[in-house]
């Protein structure tokens, strides 16, 4: 099954909104990855590292970000797994994004494209009208 | 410079001097980050090369490559922020470029490397009032000093050094378009950039040890001539 990190700058906030995809999710791999080298404010790259290879069962990870560090971290976190594990950052708002990514992955025939691709449709979501 | 175990302990001496000096302008980074950003620079940065210095400590013996990379691996894990993986990713990518020795073209070539990694990460250009406003200015006059007008190292690093200053105050009057400050708009217009603020010190302090290890004269004008006028002066 594809997996799922969700990153942020805070740590409750990772919980958060892992927390809400997986009531979504139901079985997908959901991974929250938040909060700075002292659990102040931040994103630590190696965290994110973690992250991934927990989410990883073989089949990839999909990694939503919220902004700044989040996307340059969450890169370099990717670099560091690239030769062992498919793992791509989806360009969406991160819990719309992981709430489409949670699930697209339950779904049996799911691939890393499609559910980057679910979770890159989050990117147009209109809340009024 | 001599062998690699000089160089090493060469290395060794910028990062603990760098440490220090980020250490004694912690307050003064986190004021300047305050006003435009997150008010978290000055404590990261004096946070992530105390790491750096504590985890190459024992390195006495490694090739100058190798501590260099661990002060970019140290510097990912431990400052937080967006300055984690401006610094320290491109510091360890850069690293590869010293593995023959640290050369003057080995250094050119580093600062290259390291510069077109953080725009790379980054994606920020000269006039987004970000670390690159000192940068630029830095690795292009130390790269022309050395490459064209074949000065000396040191005087090379002063002139960058110089460079990098004017690219400080370059940023005082710009409205911010990356990083945290291009959310206030027009409200950062007026304040120093935090990012090339540190990174002007981290440049003297290089200078600074360089001094104390290379012959040559230290200059600090970019705009100095430098091209030997070897053109027959006209009547």
């Amino acid at each position: 099954m594809v997996g799922i990190v969700v990153v942020s700058h805070s740590e409750a906030a990772a919980e958060g909104i892992a927390e809400v995809a997986t009531e979504m999710g139901g079985d997908a791999r959901i991974v929250p990855a938040g909060g700075g080298p002292d659990g102040d404010v931040g994103t630590v790259a190696p965290d994110i590292e973690a992250a991934i290879r927990e989410a990883d069962d073989g089949d990839g990870v999909v990694v939503l970000v919220d902004l700044g560090s989040a996307v340059m971290n969450a890169e370099i976190a990717i670099e560091a797994v690239e030769d062992e594990i498919d793992a791509r950052i989806a360009d969406a708002p991160v819990l719309e994004g992981a709430l489409n990514a949670a699930v697209a992955a339950a779904s049996g025939s799911a691939t890393v494209e499609t559910v980057l691709e679910k979770a890159e449709e989050a990117r147009d979501y209109r809340k009024l009208d | 410079m001599a062998d690699a175990t000089e160089q090493t302990a060469v290395v060794l001496e910028a990062v603990g001097a760098i440490t220090e000096r980020l250490e004694a302008e912690k307050e003064h980074l986190t004021d300047l980050d305050s006003a435009i950003g997150d008010a978290d620079h000055g404590a990261n940065m004096a946070r992530g090369f105390a790491a750096a210095r504590d985890q190459t400590a024992d390195m006495e013996d490694a090739d100058p490559a190798d501590v260099v990379k661990t002060v970019g691996t140290a510097l990912i894990s431990e400052v937080g922020g967006a300055s984690g993986p401006l610094y320290g990713g491109s510091i360890m990518s850069a690293s590869s470029e010293l593995a023959g020795g640290l050369d003057e073209a080995a250094t050119v070539a580093f600062a290259e490397a390291y510069l077109e990694k953080l725009q790379d990460r980054g994606d920020a250009r000269v006039g987004d009032k970000t670390m690159v406003d000192a940068l630029v200015p830095a690795v292009h006059t130390y790269k022309k000093s050395i490459e064209e007008d074949d000065l000396p190292p040191l005087t090379a690093l002063s002139k960058a050094v110089d460079a990098a200053e004017r690219g400080v105050e370059f940023t005082v009057p710009l409205r911010a378009k990356k990083g945290r400050a291009s959310y206030l708009g027009w409200r950062s217009v007026g304040h120093q950039d935090p990012g090339a603020t540190s990174t002007l010190y981290i440049l003297e302090e290089l200078l600074d040890v360089a001094a104390d290890h290379l012959e040559g004269e230290i200059d600090r004008d970019a705009t100095s001539p430098t091209i030997p006028d070897d053109e027959p002066e006209e009547e």
